[in-house]
């Protein structure tokens, strides 16, 4: 494991910001930690990069204690409000950046042109941050992130406010450093997203860890017997133990009643001399079972006596 | 190379480099020497030109004998009736009218004018007839001009010396040089220490901020950015010194040549008045060079950088419990702007009276010391009383590792806190953790 989290808690006067998480992420996996506003990602992420010092629990990278001076130069980190100096000259801030980070000046000028290169931004060297537009900045924040090859880099909500096409550039950057490697942790609550990039997620809501799995567990695991089935016609009677949710044409989406099997449906229907087109299990999406799982507790966190 | 080094190079190469630090440090002599110029200028104000008096001498002539014209003062005297002159004096000619009704019992003196002379022209011309009248009573008592003469001559020239090790010293440069530096350290204090609060509200708003302490630790980053800040001072405080070095090597030697040339034998009395001024004047050139320099440029500092650092590290913790609201900080700063002020006013007393109980508790207090110290230095603390300047030294080295060390808890926690308001007490309580 790269990242071991073991009972992390952080409890502010009036919150439970983070009550007792812990998780495991494998190194070179892209990693999703999910969960409405408010629901503690960004102090749990602050603590994962030594921002914050939780009032209990363990930190391990790579299997030791996570120590932010000692481990600086293997963790990038993206917060969700994006910052850097307006009047600093970007070339300069992608290398103080960078240095910060432990590179040296001249392996910090080098990467940054390469980095540059990549990403189309040779002409931006001389300029200043407050002439970029936001997708602009929003790129540079990306390279000064990863600009010092870390193993572990952590984005939070790193497509918020790019159009598609910045948005894609950044995905391809991030499948393509994940191949190589690094391990990604993926902060969001747009949940398309999360299904398309990550293979394991865990989800947060109040302080609590209340989902762990990858995705094609999570969706196994959260079915509620809906398939669909096409026919040649639209069917005029219907088997036993099965509940029509949507009727098209003849394509039938029905919930499949407790006890019953998908096959006794199939042999109903070729037993009433139906040409079956297409029979498939329908999985909920991410974005069901976070409705699902969140939904109902106050969407606004309320104050609560510590 | 250290973190800490990187980011103190990137605050102080930010601010060298910007235009403004460079016109500000040029001008700031210049604005300096031209404030001067203008007050001296408006003390001097009333005497735009010279004033021509008609006079109305009722005495019999003693005034017509002995009232010469002065420095911008001019007599001219005129005879008739009070009335009708008072009618037919030409107002373009004469800026009043001067009467005398006699020398031996009615001394109702009238000065009737068409325009205000102003209180300088009046006090002249009040010397000027008293000196008549005293003369004329001297005369009448039986004291000979050539006596008169000597009684004049005597003036007298008081050398303080400290008894100890017999050096000269002047309170007057002493006030100057006390003046000086409280000053300095009052201005230095207050720009920088702004500066750096401003520099943190920056980076809290910017959210920047915590980019940063996600690779150093949010002590390095306050602590880069105050040395950082105080090289800036330094170098700014170099660069006067070496102009003002190059003013002393080519501006004084061609100023003093051409005053010389200038010195104009017109009168006796100025003369005379101008040989006593040159006489003080010596003794303040003296003093001078009596002045400890080295000690008041050691303490100067040790007391710019142990205040600079100790209010410093206020701001930068004010500065990060701000938010975006810049209007905010004026509440936070009030806290720390009022010991800068306090310790300014402890500086103009303690000059009148250096070894007062208020000038000695202001000069230990590590809030106001640097100011009111250094204002005290050139009175000689250090030689009269060496354990006070040790213990105000310890004590704002002290102080300063206290409010480095309080600033350091207030940061860390304020400078990623948004949104809400952070009042006084909260952030009271962020020292008690860990």
């Amino acid at each position: 494991m790269l990242l071991s989290v073991k009972n992390l808690k952080k409890y502010y006067a009036t919150q439970k910001a983070v009550d007792d998480i812990s998780f495991d992420i494998a190194q070179g996996s892209i990693f999703g930690l999910l969960g409405p506003n408010g629901a503690g990602k960004s102090t749990l992420l602050r603590m994962v990069t030594g921002i914050f010092y939780p009032d209990s629990g363990q930190v391990l990278f790579n299997g030791e204690a996570f120590d932010m001076l000692k481990h600086v130069g293997e963790m990038g980190y993206m917060p969700e409000e994006r910052g850097l100096y307006k009047k600093m000259k970007i070339g300069e801030q992608a290398l103080y950046l960078a240095q910060l980070r432990g590179l040296s000046r001249a392996e910090a000028e080098k990467r940054s042109k390469d980095w540059f290169a990549r990403l189309d931004m040779n002409s931006w060297w001389d300029k200043k941050v407050e002439d970029l537009s936001k997708g602009m900045s929003q790129k540079l924040q990306f390279v000064t992130t990863v600009i010092h090859n870390p193993k572990l880099l952590i984005l939070d909500e790193p497509f918020s406010g790019l159009d598609p096409v910045n948005a894609n550039v950044l995905k391809d950057e991030i499948f393509r450093l994940a191949k190589e490697g690094t391990t990604v942790i993926f902060s969001t609550h747009r949940m398309e997203q999360v299904e398309e990039i990550c293979d394991h997620i865990i989800l947060v809501n109040q302080g609590k860890k209340i989902l762990d799995g990858t995705v094609k567990q999570v969706r196994q695991d959260f079915k509620e017997n809906v398939f669909s089935i096409t026919l040649e016609r639209a069917p005029t009677a219907l088997p036993e133990g099965i509940e029509v949710m949507k009727q098209q044409d003849n394509t039938l989406v029905f919930h499949l009643k407790e006890g019953e099997s998908a096959n006794g449906v199939l042999q109903y229907f070729i037993g009433q001399g139906y040409m079956v087109g297409a029979f498939s299990e329908i999985l909920p999406s991410l974005n069901d079972i976070f409705i699902r799982l969140v939904q109902g507790t106050a969407a606004a966190r309320a104050f609560q006596e510590v | 190379m250290n973190k800490t080094l990187i980011i103190i190079k990137r605050e102080y190469l930010t601010r060298v480099r910007k235009r403004s630090f460079i016109v500000l440090t040029l001008l700031i002599p210049f604005l300096f020497i031209g404030l001067a110029a203008l007050t001296g200028l408006i003390a001097v104000g009333g005497s735009t030109g010279d004033k021509k008096i008609a006079v109305l001498d009722n005495s019999g002539g003693v005034f017509e004998k002995n009232l010469k014209a002065s420095k911008h003062v001019h007599y001219v005297f005129m005879h008739g009736t009070l009335d009708s002159l008072k009618h037919n004096l030409d107002k373009k000619k004469y800026d009043a009218l001067l009467y005398i009704p006699g020398i031996d019992k009615d001394l109702n003196f009238q000065l009737l004018y068409n325009e205000q002379i102003g209180i300088t022209t009046e006090a002249r011309i009040t010397d000027d007839l008293n000196d008549i009248v005293r003369n004329e009573r001297m005369k009448a008592a039986g004291i000979s001009s050539e006596q008169l003469k000597v009684i004049e001559a005597e003036s007298i020239s008081l050398k303080v010396t400290n008894i100890q090790d017999g050096k000269e010293s002047s309170n007057a440069t002493a006030m100057i040089i006390g003046y000086a530096c409280g000053f300095l350290l009052y201005m230095f204090m207050l720009f920088y220490g702004m500066s750096v609060m401003r520099s943190v509200m920056e980076e809290k708003t910017n959210r920047i901020a915590e980019i940063i302490v996600s690779s150093v630790r949010p002590f390095q980053l306050m602590l880069g950015k105050i040395i950082g800040v105080a090289l800036v001072g330094l170098t700014q405080v170099l660069i006067w010194i070496v102009l003002f070095g190059l003013f002393a090597a080519i501006g004084i030697p061609m100023m003093t040549g051409g005053m010389a040339m200038q010195v104009d034998p017109a009168s006796m009395n100025e003369a005379a008045s101008q040989a006593t001024d040159s006489a003080k004047m010596m003794q303040i050139l003296h003093a001078l060079q009596g002045t400890n320099w080295w000690l008041i440029a050691i303490c100067f500092l040790f007391y710019f950088l142990g205040g600079y650092f100790l209010y410093a590290a206020l701001f930068a913790a004010v500065g990060s419990l701000v938010n975006e609201d810049p209007q905010e900080s004026g509440q936070y700063t009030l806290p720390i702007t009022i010991p800068i002020i306090l310790g300014f006013v402890m500086m103009s007393s303690a000059i009148g009276n250096p070894n007062s109980g208020i000038a000695i508790f202001g000069s230990i207090f590590p809030l106001t010391s640097p100011i009111v110290m250094m204002a005290r230095l050139p009175f000689g603390v250090a030689a009269d009383h060496p354990e006070q300047l040790i213990a105000s030294m310890l004590c704002l080295v002290g102080g300063f590792f206290a409010t480095t060390w309080m600033a350091g808890k207030i940061y860390r926690t304020g400078i990623l806190m948004y949104g809400k308001k952070i009042s006084l007490k909260e952030a009271g309580k962020w020292l008690m953790r860990k």
